[in-house]
């Protein structure tokens, strides 16, 4: 198989603007004649379904919550970006480009991320058009503030819920097409299968959670925008029901799988509690703007907080390393995420952790600078040139609580502890898959008519993601690049005609579909399917983790086979087929998250290098930074499925050529 | 903080098969949870030793888990999400309780939300009562003017957020004597009543969200309260107020 990315010839400002000039249309008389499958309805499925609705074509979305305003995308907290440069500090499309190539490693495509940087602004535009509350400054126009790996104010946001009120923006645009009768809407409804007919993806075998009967949908293209697979982990900051299937289950259908290694470890979470923790929590990325980290620097301080004889509060401002002003001195705590994950892992392991627990896994992030500098600001502000320590420290928390207070109640309901008296305890955690389905510049898979959008697919972010810049491709995917390209594949089929769901091949995906279903609830195993996630998220956490070597990685792929055939032997399921059933929900997911741990291993085996998300420890500089191969490596790795044994699977590079922007070793000091 | 330790506790959760069989309450005993875990991990917990007894697991929403989804519910000792005010279910933490309590569990219970399984209601009334007009009707083109374009000021902003920061959970209506959803939607009217882009339609909306809602067979709004007190989201009752101000208008016109 030959990998062709399709990216249109020309001067990178002016690709995407050239080819949309020549893609080929479909009349508006003609779209009526033409049904679209949308899996998912997060910011990347949801913008796509209401604009295709409101093109004129019948849209059919699926999600597998009781409404597409619960999508995942829901918990982003922290920002989009756009480059607007409302505020002059020197940001542009090209900016935007350049800091999202080089914060991903130089491991993303040129192309897409151009097109990304360009479509932006409008995406900020068409959500204040939709309503959408952004934060304002109090001249009435938009705010903005910075994320980790750039030196721009590039993000915007809504308090720390701009996920939410970006979903709620794209769910009301959806609402009104199913108002409008163009949408069909399918809640509660799981993709289980994709159909081909004569090579082309041609519709979907859905089962329904609430009666757990199995539905046949066909449509002349599929657009899957299922989200990120990070719960391969068992713990991580996705919601419970996040999960692969979808695209696992195109993938075994000859969808090439891109860069499955590439696994974003956020560093801002709330450390693991105990044994029965079912999912982290994230403490957004903007609390990096006010808050410095870090731990102590003598050991028996760190041995005394671990053991409660000490209060962090009680170490003294010399006795506090803090550890990425001291090595990143030109980004401080703004690093890009990788940078600052893995210099959290580093000082724990070193043994300078704080948390009380057998982890000893926590560093601090502590807001008290930023309380007395903003108490002071806030003070003079308001005349008052005199303050008294006390009216600093009330203004500097009001100040703290008017940026982040839902996130600061959000951390004390879960940890019983009070952020504006003693720092927050962090560290980092599973939060976002780089790697995704294989998508051309048209974002379709190697499967005609198959198109993947949002974190489902590889393509925008390389080895490690900026901050805000998910919700970005989201919408950028769903509203301004899957309408074109969507329409230039379907061009082609305004004579096809409605296409049965009696063919032969709805039949036959419909009864793999109950065929498998029916060995689980028929099993008569003895565990159940947490016991298998949980022990598939300590393989991969432990091997596949934040640093990887040749040794673990090898382990790894042995064990998760062995995982494998032991789930299937001995997984039990309880109830029944045609009813609500979650225990079958997550075994049918589970079962797909295996098979793509042993993948994802794979691939971080083939990858003899450092790069982002992915950190082989055997490459590493003598300062413990990221070791990168671009001789050897500057490629997308993509594989193909080759049957029941993962180790079969075969590898595809597609070449990542730098044209305008120059690689160089990422430098954050 | 004060530290974790274990816990027993027993259990009375309604069990019902599906939206026509009659449920009844079920007792179970739960031993050694962890006062550090969340509501919706001792659930876990207890779905495990169902599971490992060969019994059925009790089906319950949920998702995020962080409290912003609006997909878990529960009505826990009579209360909508529990006992603790401004979160909802899977933020409440297992501390709350104590050894040897017993922690009644029910669905939300209205009407206008049908069980669907054990603990599992039907909410999709609500996404039906925004189909009918909680949008604003602009075309997904990206032709649209620069954001900046049009300032609001930053206490119209705020307000317009602080509504539309509703999770669309139903606590309101599960915890109303009426079963009324007039703060969901009154949240929802005011988030674009207080914008400038959702001003042209705004008789329509109003109009149409309150009609829908009404024929979606929910109660009507004594002003009792309830609903704001047990709100995660801390959504005020003035929101009910500004959206009769904006039924009232839009009726004589
Ligand atoms: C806690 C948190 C905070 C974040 N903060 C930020 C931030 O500040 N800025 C930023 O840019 N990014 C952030 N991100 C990342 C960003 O939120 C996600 O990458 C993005 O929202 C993914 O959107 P999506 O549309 O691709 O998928 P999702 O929103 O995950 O939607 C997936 C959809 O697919 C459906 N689905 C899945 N499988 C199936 C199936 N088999 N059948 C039917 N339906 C299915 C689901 O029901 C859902 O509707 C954050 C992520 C997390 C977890
Ligand atoms: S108003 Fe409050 S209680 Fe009601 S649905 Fe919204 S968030 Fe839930
Ligand atoms: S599970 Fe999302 S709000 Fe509770």
């Amino acid at each position: 198989m030959k990998l062709d990315s399709k990216i249109p010839e020309g001067h990178i400002s002016q690709k995407w603007t050239d080819y949309k000039d020549h893609l080929k249309l479909v009349a508006p008389n003609n779209r009526p004649k033409i049904d679209i499958i949308v899996v998912g309805t997060g910011l990347a499925g949801a913008s796509a379904a209401a604009s295709f609705a409101e093109m004129g074509y019948n849209v059919k979305a699926f999600c597998y919550q009781d409404s597409p305003r619960r999508a995942h995308s829901i918990a982003a907290q922290g920002g989009i970006n756009a480059a607007k440069n409302y505020q002059n500090d020197g940001d542009s499309t090209f900016r935007l480009f350049y800091d999202t190539i080089k914060g991903g490693d130089y491991r993303a495509r040129e192309a897409n991320v151009h097109r990304l940087a360009e479509v932006s602004g409008n995406i900020i535009d068409q959500c204040v058009a939709q309503g959408v509350p952004f934060a304002r400054d109090y001249g009435g126009l938009l705010d903005n503030r910075s994320f980790g790996g750039t030196q721009v104010q590039r993000t915007f946001y809504a308090a720390g819920q701009t996920g939410q009120q970006l979903l709620l923006g794209a769910y009301s645009s959806l609402s009104r097409q199913i108002g409008l009768g163009r949408v069909d809407m399918y809640n509660r409804h799981e993709m289980l299968e994709l159909v081909k007919v004569d090579g082309k993806a041609r519709g979907i075998i859905a089962r329904n959670l609430i009666t757990g009967e199995i539905e046949r949908h066909s449509a002349h293209a599929v657009i899957i925008a299922s989200g990120g697979y990070g719960n391969v982990y068992f713990l991580s900051t996705n919601a419970m029901g996040s999960n692969v299937t979808a695209g696992w289950k195109i993938h075994k259908q000859g969808a090439l799988f891109a860069n499955p290694c590439y696994v974003q470890i956020h560093p801002t979470c709330i450390p693991v509690h105990g044994t029965n923790q079912s999912k982290l929590t994230l403490m957004s990325e903007s609390l990096r703007n006010s808050g410095r980290i870090w731990v102590p620097k003598k050991k028996e301080d760190a041995e005394a907080i671990r053991a409660g004889k000490l209060k962090p509060t009680q170490i003294a401002e010399e006795d506090r390393d803090y550890y990425l002003e001291r090595r990143y001195p030109a980004f401080g705590n703004l690093v890009p995420r990788d940078v600052a994950s893995r210099a959290a892992k580093e000082r724990c392991d070193a043994g300078f952790g704080i948390e009380a627990n057998d982890t000893n896994e926590g560093v601090y992030l502590d807001f008290s600078t930023e309380i007395q500098n903003k108490g002071k600001q806030t003070a003079y502000a308001k005349g008052n040139h005199n303050p008294s320590q006390e009216e600093i420290t009330t203004l500097g928390k009001a100040w703290l609580e008017e940026k982040y207070g839902n996130l600061f109640t959000m951390y004390q309901k879960i940890t019983d502890e009070n952020p504006y008296e003693t720092p927050m305890k962090i560290y980092p955690a599973v939060h976002y898959t780089m790697g995704g389905v294989w998508v051309d510049y048209n974002l379709q898979s190697t499967i005609p008519g198959c198109f993947v959008a949002g974190e489902a697919n590889f393509s925008d972010h390389g080895a490690n993601r900026l901050g805000a810049s998910a919700l970005m491709q989201g919408l950028a995917d769903g509203y301004f690049v899957l309408p074109y390209t969507v329409s230039n594949y379907l061009a082609d089929d305004i004579r096809t005609g409605k296409i049965s769901t009696d063919l032969p091949e709805f039949v036959e995906a419909e009864k793999s579909v109950k065929d498998s279903i029916n060995k689980f609830l028929s099993n008569n195993g003895t565990k159940s399917v947490d016991h298998f996630h949980k022990r598939l998220g300590n393989i991969m956490w432990n091997k596949v983790g934040m640093g990887r070597n040749e040794q673990g990685l090898k382990e790894a792929i042995e064990e998760i086979a062995a995982l494998k055939e032991e789930f299937f032997k001995d997984v039990y399921v309880p109830g029944n087929a045609d009813e609500l059933n979650p225990e079958l929900e997550k075994a049918l997911r589970v079962a797909d998250f295996i098979e793509l741990g042993q993948l994802m291993a794979i691939d971080g085996l083939q990858r003899k290098e450092s790069c982002g998300g992915h950190f082989r420890e055997e490459y590493q500089d003598a300062e413990g930074e990221t070791l990168r191969d671009d001789e050897n490596f500057k490629f997308v790795g993509a594989w193909e499925y080759k049957g029941y044994d993962i180790k079969n699977e075969e590898l595809h590079k597609e070449e990542l050529k730098y044209e305008f922007i120059k690689i160089a070793a990422r430098n954050y000091k | 903080m004060s530290a974790a330790k274990n816990i027993n506790i027993s259990l009375q959760i309604w069990r019902q098969k599906n939206s026509k069989e009659k449920g009844k309450m079920e007792t179970y005993k739960l031993n050694d949870v962890s006062t550090a875990s969340s509501f919706l991990e001792m659930l876990d917990q207890l779905n495990e030793q169902l599971v490992n007894e060969r019994k059925e697991p009790v089906a319950f929403d949920h998702d995020c888990r962080e409290g912003i989804c609006g997909m878990c519910s529960l009505y826990i000792n009579g209360r909508a999400h529990g006992p603790d005010t401004g979160i909802t279910t899977c933020q409440l933490h297992m501390r709350m309780f104590n050894d040897g309590d017993t922690i009644v569990i029910e669905p939300w219970r209205s009407a206008a939300f049908p069980v669907i399984k054990d603990l599992i209601v039907d909410r999709t009334s609500f996404d039906r009562i925004q189909q009918a007009g909680g949008f604003v009707s602009v075309n997904t083109s990206g032709n649209t003017i620069d954001a900046n374009a049009t300032p609001i000021p930053k206490e119209d902003a705020d307000k317009a957020f602080e509504a539309a920061a509703c999770i669309g959970c139903g606590a309101c209506v599960a915890t109303c004597k009426n079963g009324s959803a007039m703060l969901f939607v009154g949240a929802k009217v005011s988030q674009y009543a207080l914008l400038p882009q959702g001003r042209v339609e705004a008789t329509a909306r109003v109009l149409n969200m309150v009609r829908q809602m009404d024929e979606e067979g929910f109660g009507n709004c004594t002003n009792t309260g309830a609903c704001e007190i047990e709100c995660p989201k801390g959504i005020s009752l003035e929101n009910i107020a500004r959206m009769n101000r904006e039924f009232l208008s839009a009726s004589l016109k």
